[in-house]
């Protein structure tokens, strides 16, 4: 292999769409053949586990890690990958904080398996098999890795350099990130301090989003369905929910300007902990409470009966976030189901 | 007994491997295709908003998130019980028909493409996209980026995003398309269908003129006899969009025929213990094992699939491209219409013959002046109840099934997924290629490697999503183990420097 820095690029638990993003930034592609040597890449060479193992500690140069920890092998790869790797980056929603997989946090392994392998409209198992870890056949043992109960984001496993938001991130953010990485390799150009979210903006989804807003209070919020939004105004202001004022700015406010709601893919701003909490914020100071009162008990009755038309908060406002959240998972009860609500 | 561990880390929801076990003999035992990963999206679903679902479930697939997005809409509307004006249709079969486009071209060069078009026994290191432009010109290489970002481009513009659309509600399309964009569109369409017919011309001059490749796709060691299954309009023609679900037999006669809303009733999925994955088969027929034959109720889902299960195509191009296909693989008609072709290398040129359809269709649509009608947006009164819908992934049927409340909160949901139901018939291809390859304790090892690797890679599986990509190879490894486990030898198809 040459002495060109090393790149790899490993998927957890994920969807794929993270390796598109990446091939989305077009013929940029062939600029990241040519400065990098893949050490890893699942997707499109195949490095083994076991050439991972075989390299020095740090041999990598850059690691691209999406997808969040599911199961047991997962936790493994980060493992491996952080150990192997000089800078370990969160690529991507899921392993920045648990994305779409980790609604599975609102629910148990009990109820997924029970739902999916034993109570399923087509689901044929007159004997109530469900996967296990380690299955013994006629001509001898299988083994599967096991699933966990709670899905976790990258760095709740491993400590990570640097987190790229988005699900998946916007091809043109990326090749910003690459080429900043690329400068600081090549010509020992500066890296952003560690623990920097890169590839994003630190203002809200709002400050980039075309949609007028003119300071306007609802009383109720409506679904997609229930209204057909005035074009060119601010969703959130007609009473269809957008996460747009709780979440960092970067994808170029995309999912508004046809006309639906941010759901928040590219996670709270800076100082932010907690997104659904910071969004919970954002909808109190657009809810029309009448005459301005200095009762804190009234206002909050006010904003409760708007939150109450609002159909599923925590699915909604931690949609991306859950696993990172202060929340990261809702208590299960002894039958491990709580029908996917809160509690 | 020896046991032999091919392990691919790709995709479905999650990654993949293969255990192979030879018997005293050295010859292959039995074959078990693992997937050892699942995400739950049938549980944690529960609770959701059903509109959310088109946004929730395109998280399955980030390569074909379209065909969960669509899948999911249309649930919405059997949902809500709102009919679609023929505008949103209009729209949403043609932003579908962009992603067909996309998808079966990436496939094709990137993927399935290099073992033809480079060659079965070419070097692994030039078996990739490449290799494939090395052998037809970097001006062909181009084509193929530029019509990945120009239908990307459409998918943006109509979906919302490049990748994980948003536009899709019950009866309706959140964006609406206008005169601008569809005469942008109008030229994106004519370069597709240029672009499909010159990729059946390369099938033909670097494939169909190769006696030897010929004969490989036709060899027994691909080919297997089971049911097939696919979306057909009310001609009997193969459609992506909408249609009944019409399942042949291994002799091609129609086994059965049905309301998507029905499926139930005809397909039901098997549970293994060593796979996360489960395995759909026909009810009627019933579960016999891994085996093929009108006795197995194993069908297969794939681009070969819906060509087997239809009469033809509904544009006129793909129609020539249907015909010439069955007649040169030797299939005979029979009561008007052709023999199914059961040679599943015969499915990459299958995909050819859907990506000129795919192409011709999208024209027709973005033809229609109907396409860039605003009112698409509709309000939805009903009380939702329970839903079903599907769609032709580009690797299968794809169901979704949704229950809520009287709020439209989901109680219960039911996905199919289009690799799904090519779970069982890959587990076989890739055994029947095993047993082929590994006799008396002989193993072919560069040939196993890539052969089990192409009787995998034709069904385009989704556990292999993400190889629809640079240079675009399934990774696999072999582990061979002595009768205690030991491992004896460790094969892998790449050198460290292969994928440069």
């Amino acid at each position: 292999m040459s002495d060109k820095p090393k790149l790899a690029m490993y998927w957890a638990a994920s969807c794929g769409g993270c390796e598109i993003s990446v091939l989305n930034i077009g013929d940029k592609i062939l600029v990241v053949d040519e400065v990098f040597d893949l050490a890893f890449f699942p997707c499109i060479a195949d490095f083994k586990q076991s050439d991972v193992e075989g390299y020095p500690d740090g041999y990598i140069d850059v690691c691209l890690f999406n997808g969040a920890i599911r199961t047991s092998d997962n936790e493994e790869m980060a493992k491996l990958l952080r150990k192997k790797s000089k800078v370990l980056v969160a690529y991507g929603s899921c392993a920045y904080e648990g994305c779409i997989p980790a609604l599975s946090n609102l629910t148990s392994k009990d109820a997924t398996f029970k739902t999916v392998y034993l109570e399923n409209e087509s689901i044929d198992n007159p004997d109530g098999v469900v996967p296990l870890v380690e299955t013994h056949v006629d001509e001898g043992t299988l083994t599967l890795p096991s699933f966990y109960n709670t899905v976790k984001s990258l760095d709740q496993v491993v400590d990570v350099d640097y987190y790229l938001p988005g699900c998946p991130p916007e091809p043109h953010q990326i090749w910003a990130v690459l080429e900043v990485v690329v400068n600081a390799l090549l010509n020992g150009g500066p890296l952003p301090p560690a623990g920097s979210i890169v590839g994003a903006g630190n203002v809200a989804v709002c400050e980039e989003c075309p949609l007028e807003k003119n300071v306007k209070t609802i009383t109720r919020f409506y679904r997609p369905f229930e209204i057909q939004p005035e074009p060119g105004l601010c969703l959130l202001e007609q009473g269809l929910v957008c996460v747009g004022p709780a979440t960092r700015a970067g994808c170029g406010a995309l999912c508004p300007q046809v006309g639906m709601g941010c759901r928040g893919c590219y996670g709270p701003l800076d100082g932010v902990e907690d997104q659904g909490a910071k969004m919970l914020s954002a909808i109190a100071s657009i809810v029309d409470v009448g005459e301005a009162t200095e009762d804190e008990h009234v206002l909050d009755e006010k904003i409760g009966a708007v939150m109450d038309t609002l159909a599923d908060p925590a699915g909604t406002f931690y949609r991306f976030s859950m696993a990172h959240s202060l929340l990261q998972r809702v208590k299960i009860d002894g039958n491990g189901d709580n029908g996917g609500k809160v509690k | 007994m020896t046991k032999i561990t091919i392990d691919p880390i790709t995709r479905l929801e999650g990654h993949g491997k293969i255990e192979i076990f030879l018997n005293e003999e050295g010859d292959v035992e039995n074959t078990y295709l693992q997937i050892p990963e699942l995400r739950g999206f049938e549980q944690f679903c529960v609770g959701r908003p059903a509109e959310e679902m088109p946004r929730i479930t395109n998280r399955i697939c980030g390569v074909c998130p379209e065909a969960h997005h669509m899948a999911g809409t249309k649930a919405l509307d059997a949902l809500f019980q709102v009919e679609p004006s023929s505008a949103v249709k209009k729209i949403r079969e043609m932003f579908y028909m962009a992603f067909y486009v996309t998808d079966h071209t990436t496939h094709f060069y990137a993927l399935g493409g290099p073992d033809f078009v480079v060659g079965p026994e070419a070097p692994a290191a030039e078996r990739n996209i490449l290799g494939v432009i090395h052998k037809v010109g970097v001006e062909i290489g181009k084509q193929v980026i530029d019509t990945r970002i120009r239908n990307h481009h459409v998918i943006k513009v109509v979906g919302g995003r490049g990748v994980h659309p948003v536009a899709g509600i019950p009866g309706g399309w959140s964006k609406s398309i206008s005169e601008e964009e569809r005469e942008e569109f109008k030229e994106i369409c004519q370069k597709n269908v240029d672009f499909a017919l010159f990729s059946l011309k390369v099938f033909d001059d670097i494939v169909l003129a190769n006696q030897a490749y010929v004969d490989l796709i036709l060899a027994d060691t691909f080919a297997h006899s089971t049911y097939y299954m696919g979306t057909v309009d009310e001609n009997n023609h193969v459609n992506f969009y909408d249609g009944k679900i019409r399942v042949t037999d291994p002799e091609g006669k129609e086994f059965e025929k049905y309301e998507v809303k029905d499926y139930a009733d005809h397909v039901a999925e098997h549970v293994e213990p060593w796979s996360y994955l489960k395995f759909p088969y026909l009810k009627n027929v019933g579960w016999n094992g891994f085996t093929d034959g009108m006795d197995s109720g194993v069908y297969c889902c794939t681009p070969l699939s819906r060509l087997n299960v239809s009469d033809g195509m509904a544009t006129p191009k793909a129609q020539e491209a249907f015909e010439k296909f069955y007649e040169t693989l030797g299939s005979k008609k029979v009561n008007g219409r052709y023999q199914p072709v059961h040679q599943r290398l015969a499915t990459h040129w299958a995909r050819l013959v859907e990506l000129l359809y795919a192409a011709e269709r999208m024209q027709e649509l973005v033809d229609d002046p109907e396409i860039t009608d605003p009112n698409v947006r509709p309000v939805v009164t009903n009380t939702p109840t329970e839903g079903v819908a599907s769609v032709e992934a580009p690797r299968g049927t794809l169901t979704h099934h949704y229950w809520t409340d009287e709020n439209g909160i989901l109680t219960k949901v039911n996905l199919i997924v289009g690799t799904t139901n090519n779970n069982a018939p890959i587990t076989m291809s890739v055994k029947k290629a095993a047993k082929t390859l590994i006799t008396k304790g002989t193993v072919v090892t560069e040939g196993l490697l890539n052969k089990v690797e192409m009787a995998f890679r034709n069904y385009d599986p989704c556990m292999s999503c993400a190889t629809h990509s640079l240079p675009g190879q399934m990774p696999l490894e072999i582990t061979i183990r002595d009768a205690e486990g030991n491992e004896i030898e460790r094969l892998s198809q790449y050198t460290e420097n292969s994928c440069q």
